[in-house]
């Protein structure tokens, strides 16, 4: 029983890794309709900036965390400014590969700079660990953290999107891109700024992923962002709850699967799930259904 | 160039067993189309409802109605894009219940769209053999194979291709990409499309849309050359009056989802609600 | 702005992949002087016949039929270990019939059929969804055939046959090892069966694509709803395309398993299906020809680089980018068509005076 409590928080905290970077996926192909493979290789970045602020330049935790943002965010505006803008008009393949592209750009990037070999993380949010029930369950900061900061960032966005100027742009754009820039919204200047925050995102993201599960190399953000991609679609792409339902319930079933099916299995019976999902709700657990004119 | 002007042959308008009209000619055959109470809601607002419609062997009959009235979402009805939510579509006497587009068009009913859906990237006559798909066949591993099959059913498409064009003397076209044509060729095309499937009823939605006076004259002269020569029945909507008083035996007018009147041309020409529903209504004194 | 092909068009697609095989061939004989390929090129004439047929196949689900594809390495890898085993059993439980032909024929039919099957069964769920769900799907698929794959054991004894799911203690000889893979393959793949397999791909597909069925497939891709109405099963018809592309990217899996004396299923990777679907957009979306022309290019281009060292993938990436940045600029396009529509005229006037 405590040991099922133990693969729930587990689950609960890696699902929250999903959520986050699910909702850079999610911001961005609500807003530009397109899949952003480059996603994933934007938290690896962020994970080594921060692991490069900690071991070499010997920053404070939070100002590693800062820095890891900061970057990310700046490389997400240049992507989009670089890659992804000449291609507005393209068809959304065009812009798929490109996104594959850039993914394999960065990989290559981050291969050269720091190499082929896995880096051991050091965690930044490691406060030691609440140890309950006569030592029988460890709950370490890192879950703690992870959990705290998926609800703070989705409340926040949440609030963003909702109630301020830019946020409502963002949602005009994602409606109807021609319809807001005869409103008068920069549609371009929206498109960035959603780059911006789901490249932040990313960078948390990546601190918070290497924390927990502390091997660092160029391919590590491949795997965690076709999940969270997943868990985007599962739970309604464009959608901020369901990027949050999605990316939890991913990482439950990826975590409670490998404790009690198998732990071969765990990919596999999560992608089983996610295929079930769509076949009953094809647009996601919060998706919205669309009508095609006759 | 001396105007033509089509003329219709008179008809006689008699009541049908069921409800509606007929032409007098058809009434001893079984009709092409009948509905009952046929209706549909989208999420709780009713689109069309007690749609009531008989149609003759070879009948050409019109479906009008303001803008919203819900005409195209009855052809979607029949055409079973839809699922009605109430009520039933018979074609050929077939009760349509559960029926898919596929089989629908299979029964024998054909249509075109009102924003004009042609295979753009294929050639004109590529367009057509998709609509002789069911009708000039051969199977899968013939055509990989290349066996004599294949060869067979190509040119017998091809042939009976071009023969269909002719009707619009659009066989020069054959080669020409299909969303290359002007847009009154295109809409031609569809017709021919929809024909080579072989159907027993005809749905042209807006068949005149961006045509000028000339070219819907010919429209209707052509219109009533398919009739006579498949022996097939047409339904259109159509905004363009002349058209439809000029061609239509019997018509039915549509308004916010209701069927407010039914007859033939002259009939619904002097029908007060008909106006009414067009204009609003005169003040009166 | 896509033109009607007359079926004769692909006589040039034809002769030309039949050229390179032959020059390839007389540069293996060494009958040409001075001609020589390098080891790591001959190498690569195996993988370059698979990933073309990989492409070509690819090409008919993304550009034939319109549907987005992510997972098509998984039906190479379901060809790909079911061609092994079928071969390795064969090998084992019948050692005193030497027919390697047998084999590989046996091999590459069996990679087929059951990357075909696999195609049905998965293409029962994904045909329902459209699009980027469809995408994802079949993303999930390829990833879940994978991880299956990792968990199966096969060994042989005598002539029994022994399967274990997550169960490695089998009697006998090991064909299949779990994540382990298949090891010990005695290799069959040769360039002259991979130039057959190439010829079989173009065949099928170009035949496919001239052809009754090829034009209904067409037709939903380009309007589902028209092509209802004129009564095309559209199920039907994804269906075909979907399934006759799984079961030629099984028979390449197949004969890329006989190509190496072991393989893993970590080989057929997301990544692969990402390599391919490269291959199937730079070569022209819907373009067999292009999809010949680009597996070659950009399989041979990472050899080529290799002088650069630790830079060629990174080289390799920015020209993906570069090429679809440039391939959808206005002004670049421009210049391309109009420098097109110059050597099409001159080659056209230049055949009136002959």
């Amino acid at each position: 029983m405590i040991q099922f409590l133990s693969y729930l928080l587990n689950g609960i905290s890696l699902g929250s890794v999903y959520a986050i970077i699910a909702l850079g996926y999610s911001m961005v192909y609500g807003i530009a309709k397109m899949l952003n493979f480059a996603h994933g290789d934007v938290i690896m970045i962020g994970a080594y900036m921060s692991f490069c602020a900690i071991q070499y330049w010997s920053l404070p935790p939070i100002a590693a965390i800062v820095l890891a943002i900061v970057v990310c965010t700046a490389l997400g505006i240049l992507i989009e400014r670089m890659a992804y803008k000449p291609l507005r008009t393209a068809t959304s393949l065009s812009v798929l590969i490109t996104a594959i592209g850039v993914s394999w750009l960065l990989q290559n990037i981050a291969l050269l700079i720091w190499g082929a070999n896995p880096k051991s993380y050091q965690s930044l949010v490691n406060f030691g660990s609440l140890t309950l029930f006569d030592g029988q369950l460890h709950i370490t900061s890192e879950t703690f953290i992870t959990i705290a900061a998926n609800i703070i960032i989705m409340i926040a966005l949440t609030l963003f999107t909702g109630k301020t100027k830019m946020g409502k742009a963002m949602r005009a754009v994602s409606e109807d891109k021609g319809a807001a820039e005869l409103m008068g919204i920069n549609v371009n200047a929206t498109i960035s700024m959603t780059f911006a925050i789901g490249s932040g995102l990313a960078a948390i993201a990546g601190v918070l992923l290497c924390s927990s599960y502390p091997v660092l190399m160029p391919t590590t953000g491949s795997m965690p962002g076709i999940k969270a991609f997943t868990a985007a679609v599962f739970g309604g792409i464009g959608s901020i709850p369901g990027a949050l339902i999605g990316g939890i319930l991913l990482g439950l079933i990826e975590i409670l699967g490998k404790a009690y099916v198998s732990t071969e299995l765990g990919d596999a019976l999560v992608f089983a799930v996610l295929i079930i999902v769509l076949l009953v709700k094809p647009t996601g657990l919060l998706g919205k259904k669309v009508h095609e004119k006759v | 160039m001396t105007q033509r002007k089509f003329q219709k042959t008179p008809v006689k308008m008699v009541p049908a067993p069921s409800y509606g009209i007929l032409p007098e000619r058809d009434v001893g055959e079984r009709p092409v189309l009948e509905t009952r109470n046929l209706g549909i809601d989208f999420g709780g607002l009713r689109a069309v409802e007690d749609f009531n419609l008989v149609i003759g062997k070879t009948e050409i009959a019109g479906l009008i109605g303001p803008n919203g009235a819900g005409k195209t979402t009855v052809f979607n009805l029949l055409t079973k894009v839809y699922q009605p939510t109430m009520g039933t579509v018979l074609i050929n006497g077939r009760d349509t219940a559960g029926m898919n587009t596929v089989q629908a068009n299979k029964l024998g009913i054909a249509r075109t769209f009102q924003n004009i859906r042609l295979f753009g990237n294929m050639s004109v006559e590529d367009n057509v053999r998709i609509g002789l798909h069911n009708q000039i066949g051969y199977s899968t591993v013939s055509g990989i194979l290349r066996l004599p099959s294949f060869w067979k059913g190509e040119r017998a498409q091809h042939e009976r291709a071009l023969d269909l064009l002719s009707i619009f003397d659009m066989q020069d076209l054959a080669g020409h990409q299909a969303g290359s044509l002007p847009y009154g060729a295109q809409r031609r095309l569809e017709i021919v499309r929809a024909l080579a499937t072989n159907p027993s009823l005809l749905l042209l939605d807006e068949p005149a849309a961006g045509m000028n006076p000339h070219e819907t004259e010919e429209l209707m002269e052509n219109i009533a050359k398919i009739r006579d020569k498949f022996k097939i029945a047409i339904l259109l909507i159509e905004h363009d009056m002349n058209l439809v008083m000029g061609i239509c035996e019997g018509i039915c007018v549509l308004n916010y989802g209701r069927i407010i009147a039914k007859g033939t041309a002259e009939e619904i020409q002097n029908n007060p609600v008909v106006i009414e529903a067009y204009l609003g209504k005169q003040k009166e004194g | 702005m896509m033109k009607y092909k007359k079926p004769s068009r692909n006589f040039v697609t034809y002769a030309g992949v039949i050229l390179i095989f032959l020059i390839c061939e007389l540069a293996l004989s060494g009958m040409i002087d001075g001609f020589k390929m390098s080891r790591s090129l001959k190498g690569q004439l195996v993988p370059i016949c698979v990933y073309i047929v990989m492409a070509v196949s690819l090409n008919l689900t993304v550009g034939i039929s319109g549907e987005l594809s992510l997972g098509h390495a998984g039906f190479m890898s379901v060809g790909a270990f079911t061609g092994v085993l079928v071969s390795q059993y064969l090998l084992f439980a019948f050692p005193d019939v030497n027919l390697e032909t047998i084999r590989l024929i046996a091999a590459l039919a069996a990679g087929g059929l059951f990357a075909g099957i696999a195609g049905v069964l998965i293409g029962i769920p994904v045909l329902r969804l459209r699009g980027d769900y469809l995408a994802i799907v079949t993303l999930a698929f390829g990833e879940i055939i994978r991880n299956l794959i990792n968990c199966i054991y096969f060994s042989v004894e005598g002539i029994a046959l022994n399967f274990g799911f997550l169960d490695p203690n089998l009697p006998g000889k090991m064909i299949i090892n779990g994540p382990m893979g298949a090891t010990g393959i005695k290799k069959l793949a040769t360039f002259e069966v991979g130039f057959v397999l190439v010829m079989i791909t173009l065949v099928v597909v170009l035949n496919l694509i001239n052809s009754r069925s090829g034009r209904a497939i067409m037709a939903i891709r380009d309007n589902r709803i028209a092509a209802e109405s004129v009564g095309l099963n559209v199920t039907k018809y994804r269906m075909l395309a979907f399934v006759v592309s799984a079961a030629l990217a099984g028979m390449a899996g197949a004969l890329y398993g006989l190509n190496f004396s072991q393989i893993q299923a970590v080989k057929f990777k997301f990544d692969t299906s990402i390599l391919v679907l490269v291959f199937v957009v730079l070569g022209g979306i819907g373009n067999i020809r292009g999809s010949v022309i680009a597996a070659t290019v950009l399989t041979v281009l990472p050899e080529m680089l290799r002088q650069f060292g630790d830079y060629r993938m990174l080289i390799y990436a920015i020209v993906l980018i570069l090429v679809m940045l440039a391939g959808n600029n206005p002004f670049i396009k421009n210049t391309l068509d109009s420098f097109k529509a110059k050597v099409f005229k001159k080659s056209a006037k230049e055949g009136d005076q002959a």
